[in-house]
Protein backbone atom coordinates (compact mmCIF):
# COMPACT_ATOMS: atom_id res chain seq x y z
CA UNK A 1 0.00 0.00 0.00
CA UNK A 2 1.34 3.41 -0.89
CA UNK A 3 2.00 6.08 1.70
CA UNK A 4 -0.80 8.29 0.33
CA UNK A 5 -3.38 5.51 0.48
CA UNK A 6 -2.46 4.70 4.06
CA UNK A 7 -2.80 8.34 5.08
CA UNK A 8 -6.16 8.60 3.31
CA UNK A 9 -7.33 5.48 5.16
CA UNK A 10 -6.35 7.05 8.46
CA UNK A 11 -8.26 10.20 7.47
CA UNK A 12 -11.30 8.03 6.73
CA UNK A 13 -10.95 6.57 10.22
CA UNK A 14 -10.89 10.09 11.70
CA UNK A 15 -13.97 11.18 9.77
CA UNK A 16 -15.78 8.11 11.11
CA UNK A 17 -14.88 8.97 14.70
CA UNK A 18 -16.35 12.46 14.24
CA UNK A 19 -19.66 10.95 13.14
CA UNK A 20 -19.57 8.53 16.09
CA UNK A 21 -18.99 11.43 18.49
CA UNK A 22 -22.09 13.22 17.25
CA UNK A 23 -24.03 9.99 17.47
CA UNK A 24 -22.84 9.53 21.06
CA UNK A 25 -24.46 12.84 21.94
CA UNK A 26 -27.82 11.14 21.49
CA UNK A 27 -27.80 10.34 25.21
CA UNK A 28 -25.84 11.65 28.20
CA UNK A 29 -24.65 8.10 28.89
CA UNK A 30 -22.40 7.69 25.86
CA UNK A 31 -21.67 11.31 25.13
CA UNK A 32 -18.36 11.58 26.98
CA UNK A 33 -17.03 8.39 25.44
CA UNK A 34 -17.94 9.68 21.97
CA UNK A 35 -16.08 12.91 22.56
CA UNK A 36 -13.01 10.94 23.61
CA UNK A 37 -13.18 8.82 20.46
CA UNK A 38 -13.35 11.94 18.28
CA UNK A 39 -10.37 13.46 20.11
CA UNK A 40 -8.42 10.28 19.38
CA UNK A 41 -9.51 10.39 15.73
CA UNK A 42 -8.31 13.98 15.54
CA UNK A 43 -4.94 13.00 16.97
CA UNK A 44 -4.59 10.24 14.38
CA UNK A 45 -5.34 12.72 11.58
CA UNK A 46 -2.79 15.21 12.89
CA UNK A 47 -0.03 12.63 13.27
CA UNK A 48 -0.76 11.20 9.82
CA UNK A 49 -0.51 14.67 8.30
CA UNK A 50 3.12 14.98 9.41
CA UNK A 51 3.95 12.13 7.01
CA UNK A 52 2.09 13.59 4.06
CA UNK A 53 3.80 14.74 0.86
CA UNK A 54 2.74 18.07 -0.61
CA UNK A 55 3.77 19.05 -4.16
CA UNK A 56 5.94 15.94 -4.26
CA UNK A 57 8.03 16.43 -1.12
CA UNK A 58 7.72 16.01 2.64
CA UNK A 59 6.42 18.85 4.84
CA UNK A 60 8.79 21.77 5.42
CA UNK A 61 8.93 23.77 8.62
CA UNK A 62 8.09 20.83 10.88
CA UNK A 63 9.65 22.63 13.86
CA UNK A 64 7.64 25.74 13.10
CA UNK A 65 4.46 23.64 13.02
CA UNK A 66 5.32 22.04 16.35
CA UNK A 67 6.12 25.43 17.88
CA UNK A 68 2.76 26.90 16.80
CA UNK A 69 0.99 23.82 18.17
CA UNK A 70 2.89 24.04 21.43
CA UNK A 71 1.89 27.68 21.94
CA UNK A 72 -1.70 26.78 21.09
CA UNK A 73 -1.83 23.96 23.64
CA UNK A 74 -0.26 26.11 26.37
CA UNK A 75 -2.99 28.71 25.90
CA UNK A 76 -5.98 26.45 25.21
CA UNK A 77 -5.75 23.83 27.95
CA UNK A 78 -5.80 26.09 31.02
CA UNK A 79 -8.45 28.33 29.43
CA UNK A 80 -10.71 25.38 28.72
CA UNK A 81 -10.14 23.77 32.11
CA UNK A 82 -10.75 26.74 34.33
CA UNK A 83 -13.39 28.85 32.63
CA UNK A 84 -16.68 29.12 34.55
CA UNK A 85 -19.71 27.34 33.16
CA UNK A 86 -21.59 30.65 33.02
CA UNK A 87 -18.85 31.90 30.69
CA UNK A 88 -19.23 28.89 28.37
CA UNK A 89 -20.97 30.86 25.57
CA UNK A 90 -18.08 33.34 25.36
CA UNK A 91 -15.57 30.51 25.27
CA UNK A 92 -17.41 28.66 22.50
CA UNK A 93 -17.65 31.98 20.60
CA UNK A 94 -13.91 32.56 20.86
CA UNK A 95 -12.92 28.98 19.90
CA UNK A 96 -15.34 29.23 17.02
CA UNK A 97 -13.85 32.56 15.94
CA UNK A 98 -10.27 31.26 15.89
CA UNK A 99 -11.42 28.25 13.87
CA UNK A 100 -13.03 30.59 11.33
CA UNK A 101 -9.87 32.70 11.31
CA UNK A 102 -7.71 29.62 10.66
CA UNK A 103 -9.98 28.56 7.79
CA UNK A 104 -9.75 32.04 6.26
CA UNK A 105 -5.94 32.04 6.62
CA UNK A 106 -5.70 28.62 4.97
CA UNK A 107 -7.78 29.87 2.04
CA UNK A 108 -5.77 33.12 1.66
CA UNK A 109 -2.44 31.33 1.78
CA UNK A 110 -3.63 28.76 -0.72
CA UNK A 111 -4.66 31.59 -3.06
CA UNK A 112 -1.23 33.22 -2.81
CA UNK A 113 0.36 29.80 -3.29
CA UNK A 114 -1.54 28.68 -6.39
CA UNK A 115 -2.07 32.04 -8.09
CA UNK A 116 0.97 31.59 -10.33
CA UNK A 117 -0.43 28.32 -11.71
CA UNK A 118 -3.58 30.05 -13.03
CA UNK A 119 -6.06 27.80 -11.23
CA UNK A 120 -9.47 26.92 -12.67
CA UNK A 121 -12.28 29.37 -11.89
CA UNK A 122 -14.04 26.99 -9.52
CA UNK A 123 -10.86 26.58 -7.44
CA UNK A 124 -10.60 30.35 -7.04
CA UNK A 125 -14.29 30.50 -6.14
CA UNK A 126 -13.82 27.93 -3.35
CA UNK A 127 -10.88 29.93 -2.02
CA UNK A 128 -12.82 33.19 -2.03
CA UNK A 129 -15.84 31.65 -0.31
CA UNK A 130 -13.52 30.22 2.34
CA UNK A 131 -12.01 33.68 2.91
CA UNK A 132 -15.39 35.42 3.05
CA UNK A 133 -17.20 32.96 5.35
CA UNK A 134 -14.21 32.30 7.60
CA UNK A 135 -13.53 36.00 8.12
CA UNK A 136 -17.18 36.86 8.80
CA UNK A 137 -17.20 34.07 11.37
CA UNK A 138 -13.98 35.38 12.93
CA UNK A 139 -15.01 39.02 13.34
CA UNK A 140 -18.65 38.14 14.13
CA UNK A 141 -17.51 35.80 16.90
CA UNK A 142 -15.22 38.50 18.25
CA UNK A 143 -18.16 40.90 18.61
CA UNK A 144 -20.36 38.15 20.08
CA UNK A 145 -17.58 37.48 22.59
CA UNK A 146 -17.39 41.20 23.50
CA UNK A 147 -21.15 41.29 24.04
CA UNK A 148 -21.24 38.15 26.18
CA UNK A 149 -18.18 39.13 28.21
CA UNK A 150 -19.88 42.52 28.74
CA UNK A 151 -16.99 44.38 27.20
CA UNK A 152 -19.75 46.23 25.35
CA UNK A 153 -23.51 46.61 25.75
CA UNK A 154 -25.64 43.49 25.33
CA UNK A 155 -28.47 45.55 23.88
CA UNK A 156 -28.72 45.83 20.09
CA UNK A 157 -26.44 48.53 18.67
CA UNK A 158 -28.35 50.42 15.98
CA UNK A 159 -27.68 53.47 13.85
CA UNK A 160 -29.58 55.12 11.00
CA UNK A 161 -29.35 53.35 7.65
CA UNK A 162 -27.94 50.22 9.27
CA UNK A 163 -29.90 47.74 7.18
CA UNK A 164 -29.06 49.55 3.93
CA UNK A 165 -25.39 49.77 4.85
CA UNK A 166 -25.24 46.05 5.73
CA UNK A 167 -26.92 45.29 2.42
CA UNK A 168 -24.25 47.33 0.63
CA UNK A 169 -21.44 45.50 2.48
CA UNK A 170 -22.94 42.13 1.52
CA UNK A 171 -23.52 43.07 -2.12
CA UNK A 172 -20.04 44.65 -2.26
CA UNK A 173 -18.42 41.42 -1.06
CA UNK A 174 -20.23 39.39 -3.73
CA UNK A 175 -19.29 41.93 -6.45
CA UNK A 176 -15.66 41.73 -5.33
CA UNK A 177 -15.71 37.94 -5.59
CA UNK A 178 -16.94 38.17 -9.18
CA UNK A 179 -14.28 40.77 -9.99
CA UNK A 180 -11.49 38.64 -8.53
CA UNK A 181 -12.73 35.61 -10.46
CA UNK A 182 -12.47 37.60 -13.69
CA UNK A 183 -9.21 39.48 -13.04
CA UNK A 184 -7.43 36.95 -10.77
CA UNK A 185 -6.08 39.94 -8.82
CA UNK A 186 -4.44 39.24 -5.47
CA UNK A 187 -4.55 42.92 -4.44
CA UNK A 188 -8.34 42.75 -4.45
CA UNK A 189 -8.17 39.68 -2.21
CA UNK A 190 -6.97 41.90 0.64
CA UNK A 191 -9.86 44.27 -0.02
CA UNK A 192 -12.25 41.31 0.20
CA UNK A 193 -10.65 40.29 3.47
CA UNK A 194 -11.15 43.77 4.94
CA UNK A 195 -14.73 43.98 3.70
CA UNK A 196 -15.57 40.52 5.11
CA UNK A 197 -14.15 41.63 8.45
CA UNK A 198 -16.37 44.74 8.51
CA UNK A 199 -19.37 42.68 7.37
CA UNK A 200 -18.98 40.29 10.32
CA UNK A 201 -18.87 43.17 12.80
CA UNK A 202 -21.76 45.09 11.23
CA UNK A 203 -23.90 41.95 11.04
CA UNK A 204 -23.56 41.08 14.74
CA UNK A 205 -23.86 44.60 16.24
CA UNK A 206 -27.68 44.91 15.97
CA UNK A 207 -28.32 41.46 17.52
CA UNK A 208 -29.40 41.71 21.17
CA UNK A 209 -28.17 39.59 24.08
CA UNK A 210 -31.30 37.43 24.26
CA UNK A 211 -30.82 36.36 20.65
CA UNK A 212 -27.23 35.30 21.16
CA UNK A 213 -28.10 31.55 21.36
CA UNK A 214 -29.26 31.75 17.73
CA UNK A 215 -26.28 33.84 16.70
CA UNK A 216 -23.70 31.49 18.22
CA UNK A 217 -25.11 28.45 16.49
CA UNK A 218 -25.18 30.35 13.19
CA UNK A 219 -21.55 31.43 13.53
CA UNK A 220 -20.63 27.82 14.34
CA UNK A 221 -22.29 26.78 11.09
CA UNK A 222 -20.32 29.48 9.22
CA UNK A 223 -17.00 28.16 10.47
CA UNK A 224 -18.03 24.64 9.49
CA UNK A 225 -18.84 25.79 5.97
CA UNK A 226 -15.56 27.73 5.72
CA UNK A 227 -13.70 24.55 6.70
CA UNK A 228 -15.63 22.56 4.08
CA UNK A 229 -14.68 25.19 1.47
CA UNK A 230 -11.00 24.81 2.42
CA UNK A 231 -11.49 21.06 2.06
CA UNK A 232 -12.52 21.57 -1.57
CA UNK A 233 -9.48 23.75 -2.21
CA UNK A 234 -6.98 21.43 -0.56
CA UNK A 235 -8.65 18.32 -1.95
CA UNK A 236 -9.32 16.83 1.48
CA UNK A 237 -12.36 14.63 2.07
CA UNK A 238 -11.67 14.80 5.81
CA UNK A 239 -12.08 18.57 5.89
CA UNK A 240 -15.19 18.39 3.72
CA UNK A 241 -16.84 15.78 5.96
CA UNK A 242 -15.94 17.50 9.24
CA UNK A 243 -16.82 20.98 8.00
CA UNK A 244 -20.14 19.85 6.56
CA UNK A 245 -21.11 17.98 9.73
CA UNK A 246 -20.56 21.14 11.73
CA UNK A 247 -22.32 23.27 9.13
CA UNK A 248 -25.37 20.98 9.19
CA UNK A 249 -25.42 20.88 12.99
CA UNK A 250 -25.11 24.66 13.26
CA UNK A 251 -27.88 25.33 10.77
CA UNK A 252 -30.20 22.80 12.41
CA UNK A 253 -29.61 24.28 15.87
CA UNK A 254 -30.11 27.78 14.51
CA UNK A 255 -33.52 26.79 13.17
CA UNK A 256 -34.48 25.02 16.41
CA UNK A 257 -33.53 28.08 18.44
CA UNK A 258 -35.47 30.54 16.32
CA UNK A 259 -38.45 28.19 16.48
CA UNK A 260 -38.13 28.07 20.28
CA UNK A 261 -38.45 31.85 20.25
CA UNK A 262 -41.41 31.77 17.90
CA UNK A 263 -39.63 34.01 15.43
CA UNK A 264 -38.18 33.62 11.99
CA UNK A 265 -34.42 33.57 11.53
CA UNK A 266 -34.52 36.83 9.56
CA UNK A 267 -36.47 38.45 12.39
CA UNK A 268 -33.81 37.35 14.86
CA UNK A 269 -30.94 38.56 12.70
CA UNK A 270 -32.26 41.82 11.33
CA UNK A 271 -34.90 43.27 13.66
CA UNK A 272 -32.66 44.51 16.52
CA UNK A 273 -35.09 42.80 18.92
CA UNK A 274 -35.16 44.18 22.46
CA UNK A 275 -34.28 47.77 21.58
CA UNK A 276 -37.81 48.97 22.46
CA UNK A 277 -38.64 48.82 26.13
CA UNK A 278 -42.37 49.24 26.72
CA UNK A 279 -42.76 48.04 30.30
CA UNK A 280 -42.70 50.70 33.02
CA UNK A 281 -41.32 48.38 35.65
CA UNK A 282 -42.93 50.18 38.62
CA UNK A 283 -45.73 47.69 39.27
CA UNK A 284 -48.49 50.28 38.78
CA UNK A 285 -50.85 49.68 35.92
CA UNK A 286 -53.53 51.77 34.33
CA UNK A 287 -56.22 49.20 35.09
CA UNK A 288 -55.32 49.36 38.78
CA UNK A 289 -54.32 45.69 39.14
CA UNK A 290 -51.50 45.15 41.55
CA UNK A 291 -49.10 42.39 42.36
CA UNK A 292 -49.24 40.23 45.47
CA UNK A 293 -45.96 39.85 47.27
CA UNK A 294 -44.94 37.52 50.06
CA UNK A 295 -41.98 36.48 52.18
CA UNK A 296 -39.61 33.58 51.60
CA UNK A 297 -41.12 31.94 54.70
CA UNK A 298 -44.60 32.02 53.08
CA UNK A 299 -43.07 30.34 50.06
CA UNK A 300 -41.38 27.67 52.18
CA UNK A 301 -44.62 26.84 53.97
CA UNK A 302 -46.50 26.63 50.70
CA UNK A 303 -43.96 24.20 49.28
CA UNK A 304 -44.04 22.05 52.36
CA UNK A 305 -47.70 21.31 51.68
CA UNK A 306 -47.17 20.59 48.00
CA UNK A 307 -46.90 17.13 46.54
CA UNK A 308 -45.41 18.23 43.23
CA UNK A 309 -43.13 21.20 42.58
CA UNK A 310 -41.82 22.36 39.21
CA UNK A 311 -38.85 24.73 39.27
CA UNK A 312 -38.50 27.02 36.26
CA UNK A 313 -34.96 28.42 36.14
CA UNK A 314 -33.74 31.20 33.88
CA UNK A 315 -30.38 32.78 33.28
CA UNK A 316 -30.94 35.06 36.31
CA UNK A 317 -30.45 31.95 38.47
CA UNK A 318 -26.92 31.55 37.16
CA UNK A 319 -26.18 35.26 37.47
CA UNK A 320 -27.15 35.05 41.16
CA UNK A 321 -24.93 31.93 41.52
CA UNK A 322 -27.93 30.13 43.01
CA UNK A 323 -27.64 26.75 41.20
CA UNK A 324 -26.30 24.95 44.24
CA UNK A 325 -28.91 26.33 46.64
CA UNK A 326 -31.70 25.40 44.25
CA UNK A 327 -30.33 21.86 43.98
CA UNK A 328 -30.23 21.59 47.76
CA UNK A 329 -33.80 22.84 47.98
CA UNK A 330 -34.85 20.21 45.43
CA UNK A 331 -33.10 17.47 47.42
CA UNK A 332 -34.72 18.63 50.65
CA UNK A 333 -38.19 18.59 49.10
CA UNK A 334 -37.60 15.15 47.62
CA UNK A 335 -36.51 13.84 51.01
CA UNK A 336 -39.96 14.82 52.22
CA UNK A 337 -41.56 12.79 49.45
CA UNK A 338 -42.37 15.78 47.25
CA UNK A 339 -41.83 15.29 43.53
CA UNK A 340 -39.50 17.89 42.01
CA UNK A 341 -38.78 18.67 38.36
CA UNK A 342 -36.89 21.39 36.53
CA UNK A 343 -38.60 22.86 33.49
CA UNK A 344 -36.03 24.12 31.01
CA UNK A 345 -36.94 26.41 28.16
CA UNK A 346 -34.77 25.79 25.06
CA UNK A 347 -33.51 29.38 25.01
CA UNK A 348 -32.89 29.68 28.76
CA UNK A 349 -29.31 30.85 29.19
CA UNK A 350 -26.95 32.35 26.67
CA UNK A 351 -26.47 29.44 24.29
CA UNK A 352 -28.52 26.40 23.25
CA UNK A 353 -28.87 24.04 26.24
CA UNK A 354 -26.87 26.31 28.53
CA UNK A 355 -29.20 26.00 31.55
CA UNK A 356 -28.88 22.19 31.49
CA UNK A 357 -25.10 22.48 31.78
CA UNK A 358 -25.37 24.94 34.66
CA UNK A 359 -27.68 22.61 36.57
CA UNK A 360 -25.59 19.55 35.75
CA UNK A 361 -22.61 21.38 37.23
CA UNK A 362 -24.63 21.80 40.44
CA UNK A 363 -25.19 18.00 40.47
CA UNK A 364 -28.85 18.02 39.49
CA UNK A 365 -29.41 14.55 37.95
CA UNK A 366 -30.38 14.88 34.32
CA UNK A 367 -33.57 12.78 34.74
CA UNK A 368 -35.05 15.74 36.59
CA UNK A 369 -34.53 18.15 33.70
CA UNK A 370 -37.65 18.39 31.55
CA UNK A 371 -37.95 19.76 28.05
CA UNK A 372 -40.73 22.18 27.17
CA UNK A 373 -43.54 19.75 26.26
CA UNK A 374 -42.92 17.35 29.14
CA UNK A 375 -42.69 20.31 31.49
CA UNK A 376 -46.04 21.72 30.42
CA UNK A 377 -47.80 18.42 30.95
CA UNK A 378 -46.23 18.05 34.42
CA UNK A 379 -47.28 21.59 35.28
CA UNK A 380 -50.95 20.76 34.83
CA UNK A 381 -50.85 18.64 37.96
CA UNK A 382 -48.24 20.65 39.87
CA UNK A 383 -49.07 22.40 43.14
CA UNK A 384 -46.29 24.93 42.92
CA UNK A 385 -44.37 26.44 40.01
CA UNK A 386 -41.25 28.17 41.28
CA UNK A 387 -39.93 30.72 38.77
CA UNK A 388 -36.32 31.72 39.47
CA UNK A 389 -34.53 34.20 37.23
CA UNK A 390 -36.79 33.54 34.25
CA UNK A 391 -39.22 36.08 32.82
CA UNK A 392 -39.97 36.23 29.10
CA UNK A 393 -40.04 32.43 28.81
CA UNK A 394 -43.05 32.21 31.18
CA UNK A 395 -44.89 35.28 29.85
CA UNK A 396 -48.46 34.30 28.87
CA UNK A 397 -48.55 37.23 26.44
CA UNK A 398 -46.79 34.85 24.04
CA UNK A 399 -50.04 32.85 23.95
CA UNK A 400 -52.75 35.50 24.43
CA UNK A 401 -51.59 38.88 23.20
CA UNK A 402 -51.43 39.13 19.41
CA UNK A 403 -49.73 42.54 19.62
CA UNK A 404 -46.93 41.37 21.88
CA UNK A 405 -43.48 41.21 20.28
CA UNK A 406 -43.04 37.72 21.71
CA UNK A 407 -46.43 36.47 20.46
CA UNK A 408 -46.08 32.92 19.13
CA UNK A 409 -43.06 31.97 21.24
CA UNK A 410 -43.61 28.58 22.89
CA UNK A 411 -43.52 29.21 26.65
CA UNK A 412 -43.42 27.23 29.85
CA UNK A 413 -46.99 27.56 31.11
CA UNK A 414 -46.26 28.27 34.77
CA UNK A 415 -49.83 29.56 35.10
CA UNK A 416 -51.13 25.98 34.76
CA UNK A 417 -49.88 25.15 38.25
CA UNK A 418 -52.04 25.65 41.34
CA UNK A 419 -49.69 28.34 42.73
CA UNK A 420 -46.92 30.35 41.15
CA UNK A 421 -43.98 31.60 43.21
CA UNK A 422 -42.09 34.24 41.26
CA UNK A 423 -38.65 35.14 42.58
CA UNK A 424 -37.61 38.52 41.29
CA UNK A 425 -35.04 41.16 42.08
CA UNK A 426 -37.36 44.03 41.10
CA UNK A 427 -40.28 44.76 38.80
CA UNK A 428 -37.87 45.34 35.93
CA UNK A 429 -38.87 43.61 32.68
CA UNK A 430 -36.90 40.80 31.03
CA UNK A 431 -34.79 40.96 27.89
CA UNK A 432 -37.73 41.53 25.56
CA UNK A 433 -38.50 44.71 27.52
CA UNK A 434 -42.21 43.97 27.95
CA UNK A 435 -44.64 43.64 30.84
CA UNK A 436 -45.29 40.13 32.19
CA UNK A 437 -48.98 39.38 32.72
CA UNK A 438 -48.12 36.43 34.96
CA UNK A 439 -46.95 38.81 37.71
CA UNK A 440 -50.52 40.15 38.03
CA UNK A 441 -52.17 36.72 38.04
CA UNK A 442 -54.06 36.13 41.33
CA UNK A 443 -52.30 32.72 41.60
CA UNK A 444 -48.92 34.42 41.66
CA UNK A 445 -46.99 35.40 44.74
CA UNK A 446 -43.92 37.55 44.19
CA UNK A 447 -40.92 37.28 46.43
CA UNK A 448 -38.55 40.17 45.95
CA UNK A 449 -34.85 39.94 46.57
CA UNK A 450 -31.65 38.33 45.40
CA UNK A 451 -32.41 34.81 44.15
CA UNK A 452 -29.69 33.17 46.23
CA UNK A 453 -30.74 34.92 49.47
CA UNK A 454 -34.39 34.15 48.92
CA UNK A 455 -33.75 30.51 48.09
CA UNK A 456 -31.54 30.12 51.16
CA UNK A 457 -34.37 31.45 53.34
CA UNK A 458 -36.94 29.21 51.65
CA UNK A 459 -34.62 26.26 52.21
CA UNK A 460 -34.32 27.11 55.92
CA UNK A 461 -38.11 27.18 56.26
CA UNK A 462 -38.52 23.86 54.44
CA UNK A 463 -35.82 22.27 56.61
CA UNK A 464 -37.31 23.64 59.82
CA UNK A 465 -40.86 22.44 59.18
CA UNK B 1 -10.41 17.56 -12.77
CA UNK B 2 -14.18 17.72 -13.20
CA UNK B 3 -14.46 14.19 -11.80
CA UNK B 4 -12.60 15.15 -8.65
CA UNK B 5 -14.99 18.04 -8.09
CA UNK B 6 -17.93 15.68 -8.54
CA UNK B 7 -16.45 13.26 -6.01
CA UNK B 8 -16.10 16.05 -3.41
CA UNK B 9 -19.65 17.22 -4.12
CA UNK B 10 -20.89 13.66 -3.53
CA UNK B 11 -19.17 13.53 -0.16
CA UNK B 12 -20.61 16.96 0.70
CA UNK B 13 -24.20 16.05 -0.13
CA UNK B 14 -24.11 12.68 1.64
CA UNK B 15 -22.55 14.26 4.73
CA UNK B 16 -25.31 16.88 4.88
CA UNK B 17 -27.88 14.08 5.11
CA UNK B 18 -25.91 11.99 7.62
CA UNK B 19 -25.23 15.07 9.77
CA UNK B 20 -28.83 16.24 9.78
CA UNK B 21 -30.11 12.75 10.68
CA UNK B 22 -27.73 12.31 13.61
CA UNK B 23 -27.98 15.80 15.00
CA UNK B 24 -31.79 15.83 14.95
CA UNK B 25 -31.56 13.00 17.52
CA UNK B 26 -29.50 14.99 20.03
CA UNK B 27 -31.73 15.89 23.00
CA UNK B 28 -31.94 19.54 23.95
CA UNK B 29 -30.24 18.95 27.31
CA UNK B 30 -27.05 18.19 25.34
CA UNK B 31 -27.20 21.13 22.96
CA UNK B 32 -24.34 23.01 24.61
CA UNK B 33 -21.97 20.01 24.46
CA UNK B 34 -23.14 19.50 20.86
CA UNK B 35 -22.06 23.03 20.02
CA UNK B 36 -18.71 22.82 21.74
CA UNK B 37 -18.13 19.29 20.44
CA UNK B 38 -18.87 20.23 16.84
CA UNK B 39 -16.75 23.29 17.47
CA UNK B 40 -13.85 21.00 18.29
CA UNK B 41 -14.53 18.95 15.15
CA UNK B 42 -14.18 21.95 12.84
CA UNK B 43 -10.77 22.35 14.45
CA UNK B 44 -9.75 19.73 11.89
CA UNK B 45 -8.78 22.82 9.90
CA UNK B 46 -5.51 22.21 11.76
CA UNK B 47 -4.77 19.51 9.19
CA UNK B 48 -5.23 22.07 6.42
CA UNK B 49 -3.14 24.62 8.30
CA UNK B 50 -0.28 22.11 8.68
CA UNK B 51 -0.31 21.43 4.94
CA UNK B 52 -0.26 25.17 4.23
CA UNK B 53 2.66 25.91 6.55
CA UNK B 54 4.40 22.73 5.48
CA UNK B 55 4.42 23.82 1.84
CA UNK B 56 5.06 27.53 2.38
CA UNK B 57 7.63 29.05 -0.01
CA UNK B 58 7.61 32.73 0.90
CA UNK B 59 7.79 34.67 4.15
CA UNK B 60 4.20 35.80 3.74
CA UNK B 61 3.01 32.20 3.42
CA UNK B 62 5.07 31.21 6.44
CA UNK B 63 3.59 33.93 8.64
CA UNK B 64 0.01 33.21 7.55
CA UNK B 65 0.56 29.46 7.90
CA UNK B 66 2.07 29.80 11.37
CA UNK B 67 -0.91 31.89 12.51
CA UNK B 68 -3.31 29.35 10.99
CA UNK B 69 -1.69 26.43 12.85
CA UNK B 70 -1.73 28.40 16.11
CA UNK B 71 -5.40 29.40 15.82
CA UNK B 72 -6.48 25.93 14.70
CA UNK B 73 -4.67 24.32 17.65
CA UNK B 74 -6.50 26.64 20.06
CA UNK B 75 -9.74 25.59 18.40
CA UNK B 76 -9.17 21.86 18.44
CA UNK B 77 -7.54 21.45 21.86
CA UNK B 78 -9.78 23.94 23.67
CA UNK B 79 -12.87 22.47 22.03
CA UNK B 80 -12.24 18.86 23.06
CA UNK B 81 -11.06 19.70 26.59
CA UNK B 82 -14.03 21.89 27.42
CA UNK B 83 -16.52 19.41 25.94
CA UNK B 84 -15.05 16.60 28.01
CA UNK B 85 -15.24 18.72 31.14
CA UNK B 86 -18.88 19.51 30.46
CA UNK B 87 -19.98 15.96 29.66
CA UNK B 88 -18.30 14.69 32.81
CA UNK B 89 -20.82 16.72 34.82
CA UNK B 90 -23.91 15.06 33.38
CA UNK B 91 -24.75 12.48 36.01
CA UNK B 92 -27.65 10.24 36.67
CA UNK B 93 -29.48 10.07 39.98
CA UNK B 94 -27.15 8.91 42.77
CA UNK B 95 -28.00 5.60 44.41
CA UNK B 96 -29.65 6.63 47.72
CA UNK B 97 -27.82 8.22 50.63
CA UNK B 98 -24.95 9.79 48.77
CA UNK B 99 -23.50 12.83 50.54
CA UNK B 100 -26.70 14.10 52.08
CA UNK B 101 -24.65 16.35 54.30
CA UNK B 102 -22.71 18.40 51.79
CA UNK B 103 -23.17 22.05 52.51
CA UNK B 104 -24.22 24.68 50.03
CA UNK B 105 -21.26 24.77 47.71
CA UNK B 106 -19.40 28.09 47.66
Amino acid sequence: MSRETLIDLLYLFSATTFILALKGLGSPKHARQGNGIAAFGMLVAIVATFFKYVDGHALHHVWLILLAMFIGVIIAVPTARFVKMTAMPQLVAIFNGVGGGAAALVSITEFVHIKATHPATYVTLEVLLGVLIGTVSFSGSAIAFAKLQELMTGRPVTYPGQQVLNGIFGAGALALIVTILVTNSSALLWVLLALAFILGVAFVLPIGGADVPVLISLLNAFTGLAVAASGFTLGSNLLIVAGTLVGASGILLTRMMSKAMGRSLSNVLFSAFGSNITATGDGNREDGRTVRSGSPEDAGVLMNYASRVVIIPGYGLAVAQAQHVVRELAEQLEAKGIEVFFAIHPVAGRMPGHMNVLLAEANVPYEQLLELDEANSELQTADVALVVGANDTVNPAAKDDKDSPIYGMPIISADLAENVLFLKRSMRPGFAGIENELLYNPKTMLIFGDAKDTLTKILATVKGA
Amino acid sequence: MGNVLLQYATVLILTIFVGTEIIAKVPSILHTPLMSGSNAIHGVILVGSMLILGSANTNLEEVLGFLAVLLATLNVVGGFVVTDRMLEMFKTKPKAAVKKTDEVAQ
